[in-house]
């Protein structure tokens, strides 16, 4: 008690409370801070042969380190979910440049995706890739992801998600092929021209209505052949080209049956 | 001439007695005996480019018709509703809506048969526009408008401005994003116009856009007035055919005072009828296998959200070509007024423009040939090569305004920057024009010159002659008689020479100046030219030509050929 209360003065006293005010916010952040989803999918990942494979392929641009170039951006802090969605979508490593990154055959696998993606993990704390729960699109709402699709991501996506023209040769890609985990990691990270959509702006939730919404697109069409979703000058293309050609046919026969 | 043939099959052994009965019934009633032989001996000539107007007509028949059936089923009322939970589709499942937008998914999701009657209602729109603009380019493009046809091209003329009322109207009626949004540009469109434009908005819509009027008066406006004036221009269109006799292509026996064809009963009948029924099969083809507007996609309107690839139906897409061309900078604030021209002039100006060209054409024709005799025979497009010409331009003008209205889907799918195609289009609407005229004209006037040089020395054969001499020539083979009419026969247009604008004395006559003016438009129209072949040219090239002569070719028949084309050179 005596001893406890001489050491109060002592001048390592205030080190040593800072230490430990620091370890509990520290640790009452870890603990619940919403990164379990990273403990999920980078289980079984190992960091040094992310970093291996980091050094082999990304460190020309991204730098050693992943602290960026004149290139390519620091990849320090971007999270396991951004270089899960590049490397799987085959956008990185970048074939060449240009206006953007094209998504192309993947280059590597997804647990040597999961490796890099916990490597980059290790430089600093970043958005994790999500669980299989938080993109399931049966458990989200399909006319919610409607309202919340139309306001956030028809302007450059088109109405369902078809994809559309950006300035200078950007584009947004179609949304038709994608994985929901790769559409809840773009709208996580905002990879390119995208604006990134953190938990605040669409909760997980809503992340996860825009997926319900997006997978219903993927059924059967109720009207036919969906002539690629691309609205009235898909439509304009076909009347012309099928129906005023057909009958333009047919015309063309009748009329050759005279003199 | 084939109408002739129709008496004998009215006899007693080839018509059966039911038949016979009823036909004796309405004859001694109506008069329907009279109407027959007045058909039966009424010609039409027959071209496959003559049905491309019935085309037109078929698909406003099936509009009709399948319009009719959506009225049964649609609301247009702009109240709120919520979509019911347990309706399809899903996506819109308890969302907020309009019941314009609910009855419309209600009919393509709950009504049966309802999908396809849109959907064929759509493509029957887009058909029946597109049919018309081809029927148009037709009689464009062989001068079927000239006189006595001026008024029918005006009749006509007026049946696409209103089928393009009648789209406008109808797309928006689901109230959905993408309509909406159209909506949103006319409504800009008539704020643009100067000092009366937001009066006239607000007349439109019934206050402040949207507003909860435009949906009931485009309705009535779309299945009342707009079809109802159609239908009568219709009627008159085709009466006027009827009453004008059909034009002509140029052939054997046909001049500007026959016509050569089958008679309208029972061939021509027969032919249009099955055309019918092939336009409303395919009609309903594309309805059942080719989704189109697919409003669900969109979703019910707010006015607050437009989606990529944001575009009208084809043919209003020139309209959004020309909006999305003129660069923004062109709004001026005088006065605190602000005067739109960047939307002024692609959406009132450019429009206004193009449709005068195309409604005023035949009368601008007229003035500058002075031309006025009657026209039953159509011409060759490359014996009107300025014509022509224009034309094709015009059209190079429609096509660069199309491409402009789809920028957004030629960048994604050809890789190309937004930027530079617009910056390219910006350049091409001035140039391709000019270019494209120039270049129809000097085709029109090499084919003109091949027609000469083919009448004139006939058909190559491949087969090379060598002559005892070591001469070699090409053996060619002389036209038919029936060939040879429809490269010589037309009438060729020289420009005008009318009186200077200042007697000897220096005076200016009335109506000088106008002359002046018609004067330089002739000269513009028809100083570059070719001559048909006349009977002296065609008759010295063959004396000169014996050696061309096949062996085989009966000796003599250049004359019999000679003695046809006598008749046929103006």
């Amino acid at each position: 008690m005596s001893a406890l209360a001489r050491s109060r003065r002592h001048r390592f006293a205030p080190m040593l409370l800072l230490a430990f005010a620091l370890l509990v916010v520290g640790g009452a952040y870890t603990a619940l801070a919403p990164s379990s989803a990273q403990a999920d999918a980078l289980d079984n990942a190992d960091a040094g042969k992310g970093e291996a494979l980091f050094i082999a392929n990304c460190a020309t641009c991204h730098g050693p380190g992943a602290v960026g170039t004149d290139l390519a951006p620091s990849l320090v802090g971007v999270g396991p979910a951004a270089v899960h969605f590049q490397v799987t979508t085959g956008r990185m490593p970048m074939q060449a440049s240009g206006p953007q990154a094209e998504a192309k055959p993947p280059q590597f696998s997804e647990d040597e995706a999961l490796d890099m993606a916990a490597y980059i993990a290790t430089l600093g704390p970043g958005p994790s890739i999500p669980t299989e729960e938080q993109v399931d699109p049966a458990l989200g709402s399909a006319p919610n992801g409607m309202l919340l699709f139309r306001v956030n991501c028809a302007m450059c996506h088109n109405a369902v998600g078809a994809g559309g023209a950006l300035t200078e040769g950007k584009y947004a890609p179609s949304l038709m092929n994608s994985s929901p985990t790769i559409i809840y990691e773009a709208m996580l990270t905002g990879p390119q021209s995208m604006p990134g959509f953190n938990d605040a702006t669409l909760t997980p939730d809503e992340k996860r209505d825009i997926i319900a919404f997006l997978m219903e697109q993927r059924g059967t069409n109720p009207g036919g052949l969906s002539l690629g979703s691309l609205g009235p000058v898909s439509e304009g293309v076909w009347v012309f080209v099928v129906g005023l050609g057909a009958l333009i046919g047919c015309a063309v026969w009748i009329g050759s049956r005279s003199s | 001439m084939t109408s002739t043939t129709t008496s004998a099959a009215t006899t007693e052994q080839a018509v059966p007695a039911p038949v016979a009965a009823t036909v004796d019934y309405l004859d001694r009633r109506v008069g329907l005996g009279f109407a027959i032989r007045g058909l039966a001996r009424k010609l039409f000539p027959d071209h496959w480019s003559f049905l491309l107007g019935e085309i037109a007509l078929y698909s406003f028949i099936v509009l009709i018709l399948s319009g009719i059936f959506l009225t049964m089923f649609f609301v247009p009322s702009m109240a709120e509703v919520h979509y019911p939970e347990n309706a399809l589709p899903v996506t819109m499942q308890g969302v907020e809506m309009s019941e314009a937008f609910a009855s419309t998914l209600n009919l393509s999701f709950h009504v049966r048969g309802g999908l396809l009657m849109r959907q064929i209602h759509h493509w029957a729109a887009l058909m029946f526009v597109g049919s018309m603009v081809v029927h148009m380019l037709r009689v464009f493009f062989t001068g079927a408008f000239r006189k006595p046809r001026e008024l029918n091209w005006v009749v006509g003329f007026t049946m696409l401005v209103l089928s393009l009322l009648a789209g406008l109207t109808g797309y928006s009626l689901p109230d959905d994003v993408l309509s909406g949004n159209g909506l949103r540009i006319t409504d800009g469109v008539v704020r643009s116009i100067p000092i009366i434009g937001a009066y006239m908005s607000y007349m439109v819509f019934g206050g402040e856009f949207p507003g909860t009027e435009v949906i009931p008066r485009m309705f009535t406006l779309h299945i009342l007035l707009i079809p109802g004036l159609i239908l009568a221009l219709l009627a008159l269109h085709l009466f006027l055919v009827f009453w004008q006799k059909h034009t002509q292509y140029p052939g054997p026996g046909r001049t500007d005072k026959n016509v050569v064809g089958y008679p309208l009963l029972p061939v021509y009948t027969a032919k249009a009828g099955g055309f019918f029924f092939i336009v409303f099969g395919v009609l309903a083809l594309m309805g059942a296998t080719m989704s189109i507007n697919s409003v669900w996609n969109y979703g019910p309107f707010d006015p607050a959200l437009v989606s990529a690839g944001a575009q009208p139906d084809w043919y209003m897409l020139f309209l959004e070509g020309s909006l999305r061309l003129m660069p923004g900078q062109t709004e001026f604030v005088i006065l605190g007024w602000t005067l739109s021209l960047n939307v002024l002039i692609p959406a009132v100006v450019v429009p206004g423009l193009l449709f005068t060209f195309l409604g005023a054409y035949p009368f601008v024709e007229n003035a500058i040939t002075k031309d006025v005799g009657e026209h039953h025979v159509l011409d060759r497009p490359r014996n009107a090569a300025t014509r022509t010409a224009l034309g094709t331009a015009f059209l190079s003008v429609f096509f660069v305004l199309l491409v402009t209205g789809a920028n957004d889907l030629v960048a994604t799918h050809f890789g190309l920057s937004l930027n530079a195609i617009t910056l390219v289009l910006r350049v091409l609407i001035f140039v391709l024009p000019v270019v494209v005229f120039i270049v129809t004209k000097r085709v029109c006037l090499s084919l003109q010159r091949k027609d000469r040089e083919v009448v004139l020395h006939g058909h190559e054969t491949g087969i090379v002659r060598r002559t005892a001499d070591g001469r070699f020539y090409e053996v060619h083979k002389p036209l038919d008689e029936y060939e040879r009419w429809v490269r010589v026969g037309h009438h060729v247009y020289r420009p005008l020479e009318l009186p200077p604008r200042e007697d000897a004395r220096g005076v200016r006559r009335p109506g000088g100046r106008a002359d002046g003016i018609r004067t330089r438009l002739s000269r513009f129209f028809f100083e570059d030219r070719v001559e048909p072949v006349t009977p002296a040219e065609l008759a010295a090239a063959q004396s000169h030509g014996e050696h061309d002569e096949l062996p085989a070719a009966p000796e003599g028949s250049s004359a019999a050929e000679l003695a046809g084309t006598r008749g046929t050179s103006h």
